[in-house]
């Protein structure tokens, strides 16, 4: 039943820029944060807030920057080498991170990511400062395509990837390190007792969380095709904790169903309204009070009703 | 006289003047079903919190066949086949039942698959097995937090059963445990525990339990040990009577 529901939504996706061609760049920018936010729901299974993750959505956009400088003009060889570097990132700051707890993670995840915020901001020279770097469209198998031809290609890539990636970590949360990343949220001292090094489940899932960023960073640099140090600023890592409490932190398709919903209702809310943190802000206030579970809690809840 | 597996060397700890340890020097013998009693605030679960690393004493030495793990994390000397079943339940209380006791039997081996999944025919198998034991198999499939205290403590014994220890550690096992089930718990764990060649320490405020089930007493009182022996010889001891039995 959820397959069938998953499907079907996949195919709306794939179908809808065919309809509406504008919604391409909305939905594939959808996509990008949505991996982002499932990387920040990873670590909320363990009962970890990170007001930080925007860095490694940044640090593997810039990192695109700069291989393209440097010469790397495949787009595979790119998206890979890019979500490495994040993934780098997150084994360097997470081997840091994870020794902390609560409101100190959260805040220092904040405060890593500030810095690294400043640093692209200021060093002018390397980053361009707050112009950014452009991310030129690269080639595909040496085919280097047209715009348009290219966004195409990069939206159903996107889509691809979330329904593969999706999978993945559908996976990895129901496999023993999954489970154990949960059971840190609620008793790290049986953990210990049973062997299990706690540091480890939690650097593991740290590195999966910041890959998971960089690769939506990725995607998002290729879609606006340029990288400014506001990817990285703390507005945009509250964005992906909203996303992921939207989505619910039961399972995969929450943070993508949050990062639609998002996404959407600022496209329709900027076009109508200047309102939008007024928008953003009552709809997470319903979601918290009548939603709990977020949008998956929704969904799951009906499956179980109707076993 | 059979091996120690375990020994504490002259064990010294105090919580804000409290001797929790006053020089405490055990061995817990090989095959052995040891029982510790006395009275509340003694020392006994200090004892077990030394031994499994969790706290360091500010003197004395802990040995694991031989070998010192005064310093050692409960991690390091869990891995040695090492379990506890704590006083106060320690589960993942937002998992199911089920999930405990898989967690417990993956973390022995095969955690470190990140793509096969916790929930195996094989694993569900033997953790329903365990969970049969103590007398849990009607409630696999709920979440451990809805539990009563009773079959927490329970759940609790079987998790550290899943490792399939040496050495169980068990602290009040019956306590919150209701009388109707305590018999049966008892003799479903000292079946476990022979079939699996495990020895255990068990610490007990339930006198008949331990008159019944174990093969040697140690007697606790304000942080060490004041009479140790055969329960029968124990408890014929005026002294432990009047300060521990309860009964003069
Ligand atoms: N972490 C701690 N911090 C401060 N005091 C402690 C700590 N652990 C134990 N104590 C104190 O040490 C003494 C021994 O406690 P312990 O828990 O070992 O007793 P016990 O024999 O297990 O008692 P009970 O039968 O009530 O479980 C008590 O006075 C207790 O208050
Ligand atoms: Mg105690």
């Amino acid at each position: 039943m959820r397959m069938i529901l998953a499907a079907a939504a996949v195919l709306i996706l794939a179908a809808l820029p065919v309809f509406a061609p504008w919604l391409q760049f909305v939905l594939t920018l959808a996509i990008a944060k949505g991996f982002a936010a499932l990387g920040v729901a990873v670590l909320l299974r363990a009962g970890l807030i990170s007001i930080g993750h925007a860095m490694f959505f940044a640090a593997s956009a810039y990192g695109v920057a700069f291989l393209a400088r440097a010469g790397v003009n495949d787009f595979a060889v790119l998206l890979i080498l890019s979500v490495l570097t994040a993934a780098l990132f997150g084994a360097v700051a997470g081997a840091f991170l994870v020794r902390y707890r609560a409101i100190f993670f959260a805040m220092l995840n904040l405060a890593v990511s500030m810095v690294f915020y400043a640093l692209c901001a200021k060093l002018y020279g390397v980053t361009g400062g707050t112009d950014g770097m452009a991310v030129p469209i690269p080639g595909i198998f040496g085919v280097v395509l047209a715009e348009p031809a290219f966004k195409s290609v990069l939206f159903y890539l996107s889509l691809t990837l979330m329904v593969l990636v999706g999978f993945a970590v559908h996976r990895y949360l129901n496999s023993p390190l999954g489970h154990a990343l949960s059971a840190v949220h609620t008793n790290e001292i049986r953990l210990e007792y049973l062997g299990i090094p706690v540091w480890a489940v939690l650097l593991i899932a740290y590195v999966v969380s910041a890959a998971l960023a960089g690769l939506g960073g990725a995607i998002a640099g290729f879609a606006i095709g340029r990288v400014v140090p506001e990817f990285a600023f703390w507005t945009a890592s509250g964005h992906l904790v909203l996303i992921a409490v939207l989505g619910g932190i039961g399972g995969v398709p929450g943070a993508f169903l949050g990062a639609l919903f998002l996404e959407l209702l600022h496209s329709a809310a900027v076009t109508v309204t200047d309102a939008w943190n007024l928008i953003v802000g009552v709809a997470l206030i319903i979601v918290i009070m009548f939603m709990p579970q977020g949008f998956y809690g929704l969904l799951s809840r009906k499956e179980a009703s109707s076993l | 006289m059979t091996r120690p597996i375990l020994q504490a060397k002259d064990l010294h700890v105090a919580f804000n003047g409290v001797k929790a340890a006053d020089g405490v020097s055990m061995e817990v013998r090989d095959g052995e079903f040891l029982a510790i009693i006395g009275p509340n605030g003694s020392g006994k679960t200090t004892l077990l919190n030394i031994c499994t690393g969790y706290i360091r004493p500010k003197s004395g030495r802990v040995q694991l066949d031989g070998q010192d793990i005064t310093q050692l994390s409960p991690r390091a000397i869990a891995r040695r086949g090492v379990a506890r079943a704590f006083q106060i339940p320690q589960l993942f209380s937002a998992q199911r039942v089920i999930d405990n006791m898989m967690l417990a039997l993956a973390a022995k081996r095969g955690l470190w698959s990140a793509v096969r999944p916790l929930e195996t025919a094989a694993r569900r198998e033997e953790a329903k097995a365990l969970l049969e034991l103590v007398g849990l198999a009607d409630d696999s499939e709920r979440i451990s937090s809805t539990l009563p205290e009773g079959h927490r403590k329970l759940l609790d014994i079987a998790v550290a059963l899943a490792l399939k220890p040496r050495l169980l550690l068990l602290d009040e096992p019956t306590s919150g445990v209701s009388a109707l089930e305590r018999f049966q718990l008892m003799e479903a764990l000292m079946g476990a525990l022979r079939h699996q060649q495990i020895t255990a320490l068990f610490v007990e405020h339930d006198m008949e339990v331990v008159a019944r089930y174990a093969s040697r007493v140690l007697v606790w009182n304000a942080g060490n040990i004041m009479a140790e022996g055969l329960p029968d010889k124990v408890f014929s001891n005026a002294e432990v009577r009047e300060r521990v039995v309860g009964v003069a």
